[in-house]
Parts: C-alpha cells; structure tokens; sequence
C-alpha cells in the first residue's frame, strides 16, 4: 500500500467524486486559483476549471446559503469553511436551511451538501478560531456528522459523503493535514468508506479509550504508555462518524474492558462525548467496573499561549492519568 | 432606475410615491398631507402598462384565470383566518399576503418550465399561484397528514418542487442566499431560466441578503430579489427601520445590479417589469432587484394584535378604498370587455366554495402519527437503505 499525507487523500478523493459526477462542484474561499488555505484542493482548478472549483468572496452565509439552494437542483456542492470556527457567521444556513428543508418539506427536497473544512485546536490560533463544533451540529437531526483521524479514513469517508443524499459536515484537522498514512491505490477500485461505522485502531482488554479526530492519535499515544508504564492494556475505539453512530462497537469494546475513559476536544458540556457517556450507561450499565471518565478540552475559551494550549487539550498525559483513576 | 424604463422615472416614482409615504403617514402629518397631494396629482397619473409586449400577449383566458388566482388566494385566506380564530385548531403564526395579490400572481404568470419561485414566511398566495391546491395547503395549515410538507411544515413552510417552488421559508431573509442559488443551479445547467426570490422589505437589513447580492451581481446569477414593500418590517415602518436615498432597491447600485420600483396595485406594471428583469436573467444572466410598492391589510401575522396602532385606520381604509389590486384589476377588466359583474361574482362564488371545500377536507383529513415524527429527516433512513441500517440515525429514548 502507498503512504500519502491526509491532504492529499482528501484531494484525491475530490478529484475522483468531479471525475465521476458531473454535479459535484467544490466552493470556498481560496479552494481555486489560490489552491486552498491549507493547500488541500491544490491542483484540481488547474485540472477542472472555473465551473467546477469555484472561489467565492469571504461571506459564508451568502455562498453555503447558495450551494443549499443549488443542490435543491441537484448540484452536489462541497464547501470549504476554511476554518468550521466560521459556522457562527452561517449558522441560519447550516441548521435551518440545510438541516430543516427536508423535513418541513414533507421530505420532498434534498439537501445533497458537503461542508468541510479543519475544525480542531493546538494550533496557537485563540478561540475564534479553534472551535469543535461536532457535537454541536450531531445535535441537529438532518445533519451527519463525521471526524475522520487518518488518510485513508479521509479519502473514504469523504467521497461517503459526497454521495450522500443528505447534508454531511466533515471536521478535518489543520493538524492532520500533513500526516502520511497508507491508503488504498485508485487503481485498485473505488475507497468508500460508509458513515456510522466505526474502526478499532487499537485492539485491548482493560480500558476502551473512545474518541475520534486528532483525539484517536492521542489516544495512541497514551495506550503505548499505559501498556509499557502501567501493564493496562487500551482498546481505541475510533467513532470516525459522530452521527450517525456506531452504538454497537462502543458497547461491544466497553462490554469487554468495563472500563471506558472518552476522550473528546469538544468542551465537556454536552460534547460529543456526554452523548457517548449517557448510551453506555443505558445499555452496558451492568458491565461497567468503574465510572466512566472523560478527558475533554478544559472548560475554557481555547487559549492562545503556546505554552498552556497542549494542556488545555486532551493529550497522552491526561489521558493516561484519568485511566489510572479507573485500572 | 436603469432598464428599459429609464425615461419613465418621473412617473414611475411619482406612482410609486402613491403608496409609499402613505405608510408613514401615521408618523408624521406634515408628510402625509404632501403625500395625499402627490397620489391625487393630475400631473402624476401611473402609465399605462397594459401595452407592453408581455401584457399583449396575454389572452382574455389568461387574463381571466390571474383574476381568478387572486379571488381565489384571499378567498383562501380569509377562509384560513377565519378557521384561525374559531376554535384553535390550527396552530402557530399566520402571516396573512391580503392586499398583496396582484405580486404573486403576476410575477407566477410569467414563470416558464425552467423559472423557480421561492419566498419567506408570507407564502400561501405564491403556493397557489405556482398551482397548489386549496387541499394540501389548508390542511398543512391544520397540521394534517395530507397537507402539501404532511404537517411538517406548517403556514411558513409551503413547498412544491414539482412547480418550481421552494418555499415558504421562516428565517426573515434566510431564502435569499437559496434562491441564489437556485440561480445558480440553473446557470450551471446550462438552462434558461431564472430565480425569482421574494422578500420583505425588512428582509432588506439582514446581512445574508447583502451577501446574496454581492454574489448576484460578482457571478452573474440569474436571479431577481423582488422586495415586496408592505411598508412595515413587523410593525416598524420603513423610515424607522432602513436608511435609504430615495427607495430602498437602490441599494443594488452599490453592487453595480440593475433595479426598478413598481407600482404593485397595477397588475399590467408588475407583470411588465417583472418580465423585463426576468429576460434580463435568463438571456444575460444578469440579477435585478425590483421593489414593489404594496400594502397588507392585517398585521405582521395574526397575532399582530397591534397592527392598527402603528398605522392609522384611515391608512388601512384608503388603500382598501383606492388601491385594492383585486378591485383594480377587476375593474381594468370590466372595462376591457373580458370580466362582467356577474362573471366576477361568479369567480368569487367558486373561489369561496373551493376554500369552504379545503376547510373541510383539512378538517377531515388524519393527522400526522407519533410515527411520522423521525420521517422525512433523512433520505436514507426514509428510503430504508443498506447505509441506513449502519451506525445509528437516531437518540430516542
């Protein structure tokens, strides 16, 4: 198998999905002439041109408000928000127009939409600019929601996701975006990869670590530890797909560790992983040895200083020590 | 004013005016007495319209059935609030287009195969000017199964893609940036068509319309914005509520859009520029707004109790009085030869009897189940797929 950064398996799969369907247009701001802020859609103006790789102005409420409206008609937008921190200036868009067209229609319209674009923190940014906003919009029913962590889930899940009848909100990460990972050649067949399962990145007995995004690294990390340090052996459960979601592999891993620690850069107010908690204790309530713990992004406005950031995030350290509150 | 009216633009403003100030004269007495003395002006009677080139295509039939849309659009809607107020069985707002016929229907009449319609919460008259039945939108109103979104969507959410209608949207300016891109879809299709997207003129202050126009004008969508000027955004009135020159479709000069102000009561006027802004869309790809100089004669909604103290009662009566469009237009006709009393009495006879009939079938159609409820989220789960049956869709208890 060949390794390729994330970015480029994003774009790769872009090119494929202009390749195979004539309605897919990819919008944003700079994603044409200027090759895409973090250079994820470089090369593909060249190749498809103004009508199918398409900057717009700086005003998201104007252009995603657009693409909605275009894909009433069929046309198969992929948007770009160069950060998803710039949601806030859409919103009505993203939740009302995306979200509620389908069902006040009496499901007679579709919403065939990709929006897409990094939504993570640890990159020294502040906190207009480092929101995870994947709880937020799962909260939404019409929408799916998903996060993937590696290349090969990138390119598989968007290409998922432009093939979708229904609005899909992709989180990618600016700091995966030049991480290498194995990932199926084209010439091999078409990689989908559906949205709602999930993937076990690390096979273990004693604690399921449950997370999604950049988290799944961390999570990685903190399992090498806990098995070198601490003798504990994790399982990494990664969602990949926030909604719709993979129920039974949370409750299969936790039904074989009982011991489950969430780990989520949302903020821990109803964040993804509060959504995580309440199924597991509905449904493997009696299989659970310990409380299960989380480890979210520390309750606060993400903060600039280089030197406090990594620790207001989930990380290797912090994970570890909450399972060692629980193994 | 550009377009082909440029040498028009006394008059044009002028009949414009005659409505207009009309709605600020409960703030100020000076103005009114200004405004009363323009709209009886003899120097300033409106043009003609009715020789423009789309009016003289139009047949007695076609003429006829517009008149009988607008009949039948307040028939409807008196009938709906009237089932409104009698025993609370229908639910939620009811923002009521009274007054307002003559711009729906006209701007309808003019729609060909490849021309899509979309509008704001004010949506029943475009629904039944596109071709809605009575049926499907009286019992949406009762929240009814077999209402035209199943009771999904309620008096704000009227939709018919079939018929090139997109709604019935609740968000004030939210479907701006959609008909955009219906515009859009239709450019990048390669189809001949236009957007034709409608909005109050206190939908003109929000900045998702701003955003709408820039992309408008920057990538030549073929979309026209029809302000339709009721005078009031919800009971502030114009002056209280835009800073604006002379008129509030100006603001498209800013992005370099052509623009035109129409006297709504006059049924030839409204079919007249709409069309000209249409072929500017479809042949030039090129977007307009049109402000249509209009007027509601009940609140906001109904629930706008206090819609007669922020205009006086006089206001309401002199354009019922003077600029109802259904009476104009009825009368332009009699005077044509193509309408008589008793043919009119007829239309209106029929249009009642059709809203008395909706009335009933609303309030006999089932309502929606508990089951309905998760319908109509998602197309996969509607559609049962093999996709849907992976991860879960839905947090029910």
């Amino acid at each position: 198998m060949r390794e390729i950064e994330y970015r480029d398996a994003l774009n790769e799969a872009f090119d494929e999905e202009l390749a195979r369907d004539e309605n897919v247009v990819l919008m944003g701001e700079e994603v044409a002439q200027y090759n895409g802020a973090y250079k994820v859609t470089r090369g593909l103006w060249d190749k498809w041109g103004d009508k199918r790789v398409v900057d717009t102005p700086i005003s998201e409420a104007g252009f995603i408000g657009m693409g909605i409206g275009a894909s009433m008609l069929g046309i198969r937008p992929v948007m770009e928000l160069m950060f998803w921190s710039f949601h806030s200036v859409a919103f009505d868009q993203l939740v009302n127009n995306a979200a509620c067209c389908r069902y006040m229609s009496g499901g007679l319209i579709n919403v065939p939409i990709v929006m897409r674009g990094p939504a993570n923190g640890g990159t020294n940014v502040g906190a207009t600019h480092s929101h995870t906003p994947e709880g937020l919009f799962a909260a939404f029913p019409g929408l799916k929601v998903c996060s993937p962590a590696t290349p090969a889930d990138a390119k598989g899940m968007m290409k998922t996701a432009i093939r979708d009848n229904d609005p899909v909100y992709v989180m990618e990460n600016t700091t995966l975006y030049g991480n290498k990972g194995d990932v199926p050649d084209p010439a091999d067949g078409d990689f989908l990869i559906p949205l709602g399962k999930a993937d076990i990145k690390r096979e273990g007995s004693d604690v399921s670590l449950i997370a999604h995004g950049a988290s799944i690294l961390r999570c990685l990390e903190a399992a090498e530890i806990l098995a070198s340090e601490h003798n504990i052996d994790a399982e990494v459960v990664d969602l990949r797909s926030i909604r719709p979601l993979d129920q039974d592999a949370i409750i299969k891993s936790v039904k074989k560790t009982n011991r489950a620690v969430l780990v989520d850069e949302s903020k821990p107010f109803c964040g993804v992983s509060a959504q995580i908690a309440t199924l597991i204790q509905e449904y493997a309530f009696d299989y659970l040895d310990a409380p299960v713990k989380r480890v979210c992004t520390i309750d606060a406005p993400a903060i600039y200083s280089p030197h406090v950031e990594p620790d207001q995030l989930p990380n290797a350290k912090r994970i570890v020590a909450q399972v060692l509150t629980i193994a | 004013m550009r377009g082909l009216f440029l040498s028009d633009l006394g008059q044009n403003a002028a009949a414009a005016l005659v409505l207009r100030p009309l709605a600020e004269a409960a703030m100020s007495a000076p103005e009114k007495s200004f405004v009363m003395e323009t709209a009886n002006s003899p120097n300033h009677s409106p043009l003609n319209f009715a020789g423009s080139p789309i009016n003289k295509t139009l047949s007695a039939e076609e003429k006829l059935e517009t008149f009988r849309q607008m009949v039948r659009i307040r028939r409807f809607e008196q009938a709906a609030l009237k089932n409104y107020q009698k025993d609370g069985t229908m639910g939620g707002f009811l923002h009521l287009y009274i007054g307002q016929e003559s711009v729906a229907v006209g701007a309808a009449s003019l729609m060909g195969d490849h021309d899509h319609m979309i509008t704001a919460y004010r949506c029943h008259a475009h629904a039944l000017a596109v071709g809605m039945n009575m049926n499907e939108c009286m019992a949406e109103l009762y929240g009814k199964a077999t209402g035209c979104s199943k009771g999904k969507g309620g008096s704000m959410h009227f939709f018919a893609p079939d018929k090139n209608f997109w709604g019935g949207h609740g968000i004030v300016a939210g479907q701006t940036p959609l008909g955009l891109g219906l515009g859009y879809g239709l450019k990048y299709r390669g189809l001949e068509g236009c957007a034709l997207c409608f909005l109050g003129d206190g939908a003109i202050n929000q900045g998702a319309f701003h955003e709408s126009l820039n992309i408008a004008a920057l990538f030549g969508i073929p979309v026209v914005y029809v302000i339709e000027n009721n005078g009031y955004s919800m009971g502030t009135s114009q002056k209280r509520s835009s800073a604006y020159k002379d008129c509030l479709a100006q603001r498209s000069e800013a992005y370099d859009m052509d623009w035109d102000v129409v006297n709504g009561e006059d049924f030839y006027e409204v079919r007249a520029k709409t069309h000209i802004a249409m072929e500017r869309a479809r042949k030039e790809h090129k977007p307009t707004i049109l402000e249509v100089m209009t007027y509601r004669y009940y609140g906001h909604s109904v629930a706008d109790a206090n819609h007669k103290k922020y205009r006086s009662p006089e206001e309401i009566a002199d354009y019922k009085k003077n600029h109802d469009p259904i009476n104009l237009w009825r009368s332009k006709l009699i005077e044509e030869g193509v309408l008589t009393e008793e043919s009119s009495k007829t239309i209106d006879t029929e249009a009642k009897l059709e809203a008395t009939a909706s009335t009933k079938f609303a309030e006999e159609s089932p309502a929606p189940t508990i089951e309905d409820i998760t319908n109509d989220v998602y197309w996969e789960t509607d559609n049962n797929t093999e996709a849907s049956q992976i991860g879960r869709h839905f947090f029910n208890d």
